[in-house]
């Protein structure tokens, strides 16, 4: 795997990233972290209806250890966001982080004294899902988006994390 | 439980000559349906003393509802029980509704009838289902979801516009009438594709030796203690107590239809789990009878101080616009009072207490959950078996988190 | 229900109890006493032990904050009789500066974290009970959200994974 004079990285090197960025789209595995109504729409996401299977990723793990996507499905409030920053923290590199619903994107309908006002404010996410609840077709445009992502290589949000204004 | 007690005094004779290891079975699990915890002080795999936490998914439903209009409030009730979201819209304009002093028009009743029992089955489903993806069964929860995206789909979609937080109820009626077609295909629904799940369940499961065993005499109790925890609903019935308020407080026009109520013997699992099968099997038959005897009329009360006006009338004449503003901005004017209202819900008994100042909105709303006292008699039902029974029995009390936290 | 039939609970109550009964009334089909809280456990036995009463089902335990009114919570017992079909409503008003009233879960064992729930969100305080702990908010939370003059959005400094 040589680098050319200029730093770039040679041929081999780019076919061999290709081929790990095949790999790794097409079995992402999700870890639901799944608290409240979205919860319910994730499970018929991966039902038979809407066959996420079908895009690589039906392996749910529930363990952070084995799995490549943090799916945050559901309210996040201040009692729960220091369990959601452990598991976190657990989960091997890479990972993706999706915000699913209105809920976890930005705290949905509920602006009071026990709700995270979205995930973002302490971990850094890499899709957002709008709906209350999203329907199960909305999951499975955030898989082949970040599908899209891997492919192309495009840097994640943790990769400019924490945004410094 | 005299057991614990024996094996307290004794110390000496745990099993491995040491202190009761404490387990954490915490709030992101896969079996506690999320954001429940449990902490289990074990002794190899015996359950000395269980602590049950909740509050992880608390979203302050009784200050948003302080701060919002009579009719906002509704999509707040929807997010609590959320497997069946209509039941709990049902219920708190039922109780609005009393406070008010309004009797809804018949048709509106049978309507709410049809979807409390639609939910009723719905919720049913989820319930079994994940039970048994807990205990090891995973078949049944694809059995059973599929009769469920097909009541979302092709009844509750149409109806109200989406899935699962449907906001369908309004003080004084619903928000709109039944499409064209949904009573036929409701019925078909029912006929072809709950029925046929329904049975398929059962085939697999209920004369089945693994589940049998893994069920049967699993957190048990007794009629009296289950009175004395407050359990409502299912479970309670299953204990062998004939408590169903559909039948002993008639509400929506319950005693035009004819159905019977489950009542189990042992209050174990196993118990549960029949009475929800059979609870949705009469389910079935109350829906069947109310398409059949669905009057035509309007659906909403004839009041202007509590429905919308006609979208053409706002646009036409000076006195709806203006009503349609008071509603909109100040929100329906209740009378001072207070009051309660209780509704079978799929969980137990659903009771909206309601604090009125006459103003716009709420002065106080308390929502009775029923899976309260259910979570609170966990420890009861867990201690002296062992953790996988633990698993069994919080999947077959169907705690859902939503109306838990509130 | 005949009519001397009719509001039998109230009828019962105010006359075992008499001036400890502060006010009764049924508005909108609910029979509610208002009682004095020194009493509260021994009106709920009475309760749960007349033979024509028998309400051996607590339903719900709230509190309510009137504020400006003195005295400042109410505490509030919804009750049940599986046998008999009725209900009640128990209130007491416990002031703001000495919130405490006595705990039923002698009365019905059921009860008991619908009194934690009162307690973390009103600060309402229930003697002899087991475990008042807070049951819905993290223990590092300070202040009882639900009263009136809590903001609702308010952000409280928030805690980090436990060690």
């Amino acid at each position: 795997m040589t680098r050319e004079k200029d730093g770039a990285p040679g041929f081999l090197t780019t076919r061999f990233e290709a081929l790990l960025a095949w790999g790794r789209k097409y079995s992402i595995w999700p870890f639901t972290f799944a608290t409240a109504c979205c919860g319910i729409e994730v499970m018929g996401a991966f039902g038979t209806h809407y066959d996420i299977a079908r895009f690589g990723a039906e392996v749910i793990r529930f363990s952070p250890r084995q799995a490549d996507m943090l799916l945050v499905a559901g309210t996040v409030n201040y009692k729960m966001a220091p369990v959601l920053q452990r598991i976190y923290d657990q989960m091997l590199e890479p990972k993706w982080v999706v915000a699913m619903g209105a809920c976890a994107s930005s705290g949905g309908f509920y602006n009071n004294y026990s709700v995270v006002q979205g995930i973002d404010k302490f971990m850094p996410v890499d899709i957002y899902i709008p709906g209350c609840p999203p329907i199960p077709e909305q999951i499975i445009d955030a898989i082949v988006l970040i599908q899209k992502m891997i492919e192309t290589g495009e840097p994640r949000a943790r990769d400019r994390w924490p945004i410094k204004i | 439980m005299a057991e614990i007690e024996a094996y307290r005094r004794e110390a000496g004779k745990l099993d491995m000559q040491a202190e009761p290891m404490i387990l954490n079975i915490g709030p992101s699990h896969p079996a506690t349906h999320a954001t429940l915890r449990l902490i289990a002080e074990l002794d190899g795999e015996t359950i000395l003393k269980l602590t049950p936490e909740f509050g992880y998914l608390h979203r302050c439903f009784e200050k948003e509802s302080e701060n919002a209009t009579w009719t906002q409030v509704i999509p707040y009730t929807d997010r609590l029980n959320y497997v069946s979201s209509l039941m709990n819209n049902v219920g708190y304009v039922m109780a609005v509704e009393k406070l008010c002093g309004i009797e809804v028009t018949e048709r509106c009743e049978y309507i709410r009838v049809l979807i409390c029992e639609l939910s009723r089955i719905i919720d049913h489903m989820v319930c079994i289902g994940t039970n048994m993806v807990d205990i090891g069964a995973l078949t049944n929860f694809w059995y059973f979801w599929k009769p469920r995206e097909e009541v979302y789909m092709h009844l509750i979609e149409p109806l109200t516009g989406i899935r699962l937080t449907t906001a369908y109820t309004r003080i004084g009626g619903l928000m709109w009438d039944l499409p064209d077609g949904w009573v036929e295909k409701c019925r078909d629904i029912c006929r072809n594709v709950i029925v046929p799940a329904i049975a398929d369940v059962n085939a697999l499961l209920t004369k089945n030796r693994i589940f049998i065993e893994r069920t049967m005499g699993v957190g048990a109790i007794t009629p009296k203690e289950a009175i004395a925890r407050g359990f409502t609903g299912p479970c309670l019935r299953a204990a062998g107590v004939p408590l169903d308020l559909r039948k002993d407080e008639l509400y929506l026009g319950y005693d035009r239809f004819d159905f019977d109520v489950p009542i189990g013997e042992e209050g174990d699992t196993c118990d549960r789990y029949m009475v929800r099968m059979e609870e949705m099997r009469q389910s079935l038959r109350i829906i069947e009878q109310a398409l059949d005897q669905l009057p035509e009329g309007p659906i909403n009360v004839d009041d202007p101080r509590f429905i919308l006006p006609r979208k053409a009338d706002v646009y036409e004449n000076i006195e709806a616009l203006m009503n349609h503003f008071k509603h909109v901005m100040d929100g329906v004017q209740v009378p001072v009072g207070e009051v309660y209202s209780a509704t079978e819900a799929a969980n137990g008994e659903l009771g909206y207490y309601i604090v009125s100042k006459g103003a716009g909105g709420p002065y106080k709303i308390k929502v009775r959950p029923p899976s309260l006292p259910l979570f609170q008699g966990m420890p009861h039902l867990c201690e002296g078996g062992m953790i996988a029974d633990l698993i069994a029995v919080l999947g077959s009390v169907n705690i859902i988190a939503g109306e838990l936290d509130r | 229900m005949t009519e001397e039939l009719k509001n039998i609970v109230l009828q019962k109550l105010t006359g075992r109890f008499g001036a400890d009964i502060v006010a009764t009334h049924s508005d909108f089909g609910d029979d509610t006493a208002l009682v004095r809280r020194e009493r509260i456990v021994e009106i709920c036995t009475y309760l749960r032990d007349d033979p024509d009463l028998l309400f051996d089902f607590a339903m719900d335990l709230t509190g309510v904050d009137y504020l400006g009114e003195e005295p400042r919570f109410e505490v509030v017992y919804h009750l049940y009789s599986i046998e008999k079909k009725h209900r009640v409503r128990i209130k007491a008003r416990v002031p703001e500066e000495d919130p405490v009233i006595d705990s039923v879960i002698p009365v019905w064992v059921g009860m008991d974290w619908f009194e934690r729930e009162a307690y973390d969100m009103y600060g309402i305080i229930f003697r002899d009970h087991p475990n008042l702990k807070r049951i819905l908010m993290y223990e590092e939370f300070e202040g009882h959200p639900l009263r009136k003059d809590y903001p609702k959005a308010r952000r409280q400094p928030t805690v980090g994974p436990q060690e």
